[in-house]
């Protein structure tokens, strides 16, 4: 066989090879991810599905439970607040105004957080200071 | 100060803008002294960027509050030690030791490289000045770290307590330090692609040190970043696949290819396209890394929030990207390979499969890490994938990556034959046999993806021993050494080759630590009362009473309120260990309505961890305390003191709070209420930190300049003098 006609085809195959795992990765992928989305886009949330909320903890909502706490997560820029449940420790940095990363399930009136998926935005990341510049 | 500082990096700009031009103009006019003075433009930016750092450190170390960020960054009540590392926890901090670190790492290779590489060195001199040029336009019109305060505050925010951790002093410095050393070899990539000297390994040869330093500073950096993940954050982990995590990630792994498969190009002329697209690649990665930490692009916990920095961070990438491939393609003839593959049996195609399982890595990390963006273009809809999804495709790749580590040692280059294969391959693979059998009769067959990393591991540890037994026992018969002198001289002899396998040992003991902590660990979350138990992973844990504390400052000042709890572990009845997590409660300085005591329970809290290490377990605890119960009495306090407001001299008001919050703290220990353990068991967690250790031992060794580049200089200039004779000889002749 020609060696550019034996490229051709080793290329070919390559490519096919390279479509077919990404094919079969945004697949899998799409099985395995929940929807990232924030309170605003919760008010459509139907029970039970999985999803990654993402918002800031409203001020003044943090509240002690036996089991963890309960707060509310409210838009990055806007008011939409939703209630949220969480069982367990919660991580250091957590407190009012921090951004929170949560996976939650709608269950009744409050969305439920899993166990250890709480996170909260690094505290070296400020980009709003409370100080002015000139 | 804050106007020279600002003046410095003007300059610095204008510098960068001439030296991009005067290395270009010199290449292409055949002028070496204007590529003189591009090289020398560096320099200059490398003096004006460190005047510009120095101001700005000096300004956090004197607490002067007319700069913005150190008003919104430090205090004065933040230590020392501390306040100097403050200056790069703001964006334009970091930005600022970004562009520092660059210069001066440019400045360096380009000072090594200044007698050779006269054709390359030109357009890498351009590359590297372009990113200098492109960070400190971002400091001079996006993001100044000199702007100033509006009005000057008498104490500013302070430097945030969870990044008092001597782990996060020096992870920033340690990966911006690998991100800008990857833009060398980048740039020399570039350097090479235009002026067409792919074939020559020279730019190889000059910049493979600055590629494996920056390999070398980014693993730090990753590892402390882990280690104080796991040491201060409370949640008892060391890896979470945060997109900025993943950042970090993708240049090391990348670059840990181009390490590998740069041998092949040095040994023998293959896998130019590969190669230098790798370098490319990994550059393009350690710029991403620096754009996803800034962008707010994707949600990360380490992001900095929305900024100004994303527009012209997606233009230099889609630039780097675009240029990078034009390169390729425009230079593919002259990058094709000089040999072929001999055998897949060969040392050669080990190299390759490593390449191969580096690069899939890479490319699941790089996939999860951008899936949101991906979803959001298939389906409408940003989702995210979490940690086991990760874990389900680079675990098993870990797995093979740490066997071909194992393999790549011994197998012989261009083609193994049965016999030197069962000489090389014989004591490895009983190592891991038996390895595997004794770890599987202990119980590590109920996690077989563990196992088999235990295995490989074992296998790598093997074939590495059996060539440092081979290598003393040949040094010991032609030298007549000891087995210590022999092993240290065969070492020194060829510090790369033995460095490398301390490496491969050194990360076969990393994963098997991360293998065994993530498959037998075992946590709880669980409150208790002083007195209550509970068992976790074989060991009962007892809280057995609370602890609290008042801590100041070294100026009498104070600093934070702890409550602890002293925590008794015993395992079968034997008392293990006493552990004392504790939280710490740092006032507020946000809000004026705040009261004097509440402002401690409103502000930052930051977990001390109990732990005992070890290198079998690590018992890992740590506790929130539920202070609902002190809320009243704390109200009450604020509602006294908001009522004294102005009546009591600061003396006195100052005396009448620490008297309410030693009768807090006491009130803590004589009615303790419950509190929320974290109590985790590990098993060899330790292994990682010991394992990265020797890695970089090992990559140290590897790094040191050796006999081999003492001996390349004589003989350089030996023969130049040569030359200069001869030449001589012949003008006289003439």
């Amino acid at each position: 066989m020609p060696p550019a006609r034996k490229r051709k085809i080793r290329l070919i195959v390559a490519l096919s090879a390279a479509v077919l795992l990404a094919c079969a990765l945004v697949v899998t992928s799409l099985g395995a991810s929940s929807e990232a989305v924030t309170p605003s886009d919760l008010a459509t949330a139907r029970a039970g599905v999985a999803y990654q909320l993402t918002g800031k903890v409203q001020a003044g909502s943090v509240r002690a439970t036996d089991s963890g706490v309960d707060f509310r997560v409210r838009d990055r820029n806007g008011t939409t607040t939703v209630p949220v449940t969480y069982s367990g420790a919660v991580p250091d940095p957590f407190r009012d105004g921090r951004e929170v990363i949560v996976t939650v399930r709608k269950q009744r009136d409050t969305f439920v957080g899993e166990p250890n998926s709480l996170i909260t935005k690094c505290p070296s990341k400020f980009t709003e200071d409370a100080t002015r510049r000139s | 100060m804050a106007t020279v500082g600002r003046a410095l990096l003007i300059l610095a700009l204008a510098v960068a803008a001439y030296g991009i031009f005067a290395s270009i103009y010199g290449a292409r006019s055949g002028r070496p002294d204007w590529v003189v003075s591009g090289r020398r433009a560096v320099y200059a930016i490398a003096a004006l960027v460190t005047g510009a750092f120095a101001i700005l450190e000096v300004a956090f170390l004197r607490s002067d509050f007319t700069f913005a960020t150190v008003a919104a960054h430090s205090s004065t009540t933040t230590p020392t030690f501390y306040r100097a590392a403050a200056a790069w926890s703001s964006q334009e901090g970091s930005l600022l030791l970004w562009l520092w670190l660059l210069s001066l790492w440019a400045s360096l290779v380009l000072f090594l490289t200044r007698r050779t590489l006269r054709r390359v060195a030109p357009y890498a001199t351009a590359v590297l000045l372009g990113f200098a040029a492109f960070f400190t336009g971002l400091l001079v019109f996006l993001e100044t770290p000199f702007g100033l305060s509006a009005v000057v505050p008498l104490e500013g925010n302070g430097l945030n307590p969870l990044l008092r951790h001597p782990s996060m002093t020096i992870h920033p410095p340690m990966l911006y330090s690998g991100y800008t050393l990857f833009a060398i070899p980048f740039a020399f990539a570039v350097g090479a692609l235009i002026t067409r000297q792919v074939g020559a390994a020279d730019w190889i040869r000059s910049t493979r040190r600055f590629a494996l330093a920056a390999w070398f500073f980014l693993g730090i950096g990753i590892l402390l970043g882990a280690r104080w993940s796991y040491a201060e954050l409370g949640w008892g982990g060391y890896w979470a696949w945060d997109p900025v995590e993943n950042a970090s990630l993708l240049p090391w792994l990348t670059g840990t290819a181009f390490l590998h498969s740069l041998m092949l190009q040095e040994k023998r002329g293959m896998l130019k396209i590969w190669n230098v697209s790798l370098v490319l690649a990994t550059g393009i990665l350690a710029v991403l890394g620096t754009f996803l930490v800034r962008s707010g692009i994707l949600d990360s916990i380490h992001a900095f929030g929305a900024s100004t920095l994303g527009v012209p961070f997606v233009i230099l990438i889609g630039l780097l990207v675009a240029s990078s491939i034009g390169l390729v393609v425009w230079r593919r003839e002259a990058l094709r390979s000089e040999n072929k593959l001999d055998s897949p049996l060969s040392r050669e195609a080990i190299f390759l499969a490593n390449n191969l399982v580096l690069v899939a890595m890479a490319f699941i990390v790089f996939w999860g890490t951008f899936w949101p963006l991906i979803a959001e273009a298939i389906t409408g809809t940003r989702r995210a994938l979490g940690p086991p999804w990760f874990d389900r495709y680079t675990v098993p790749l870990a797995i093979v990556l740490v066997l071909l580590s194992g393999i790549g040692p011994v197998i012989a280059w261009r083609r193994a034959t049965p016999s030197n294969a069962r000489r090389n391959f014989l004591v490895p693979g009983l190592v891991a046999l038996g390895a595997g059998a004794l770890l599987a009769a202990f119980g590590a067959a109920d996690k077989p993806l563990a196992l088999a990393m235990f295995v490989c591991g074992a296998f790598v540890v093997g074939s590495v021993g059996q060539e440092f037994w081979r290598g003393v026992g040949v040094r010991r018969a032609m030298t007549g050494q000891g087995p210590l002198g022999a092993l240290v001289s065969l070492v020194a002899r060829n510090r790369r080759r033995y460095g490398g396998y301390l490496v491969h040992v050194g990360m076969a003991v990393l994963f098997i630590g991360v293998a065994a902590s993530t498959a037998f660990n075992a946590a709880r979350d669980i409150r208790m009362a002083p007195g209550q138990s509970v068992r976790v992973g074989g060991y009962d844990f007892t809280y057995v009473k609370p602890t609290s504390a008042i801590s100041t400052t070294s100026s009498g000042e104070l600093e934070k309120i702890s409550f602890g709890a002293v925590v008794d572990v015993r395992r079968d009845g034997t008392k293990i260990t006493t552990l004392r997590p504790e939280r710490g409660y740092f006032p507020s300085l946000d809000g004026e309505g705040l009261g004097a005591i509440g402002r401690f329970f409103e502000g930052e809290a930051t977990s001390e961890i109990g732990l005992k290490a070890g290198m079998r377990r690590d018992l890992w605890t740590a506790m929130t305390p539920d202070i609902r119960g002190l809320l009243p009495t704390i109200r009450e306090g604020d509602r006294v003191f908001k009522a004294a407001g102005g009546k009591l001299s600061p003396e006195v008001q100052a005396r009448a709070l620490g008297a309410a919050l030693t009768g807090l703290v006491n009130r803590y220990v004589t009615d303790p209420p419950p509190a929320t353990f974290r109590i985790i068991t590990s098993p060899l967690v330790t292994w990682i930190w010991l394992g990265a250790i020797v890695v970089f031992i090992g990559a140290l060794i590897a790094m040191w300049p050796g006999g081999d580049a003492a001996r390349r200089r004589v003989r350089a200039g030996y023969a130049a003098r040569v030359a200069q004779d001869l030449a001589r000889e012949d003008l006289a002749r003439v």
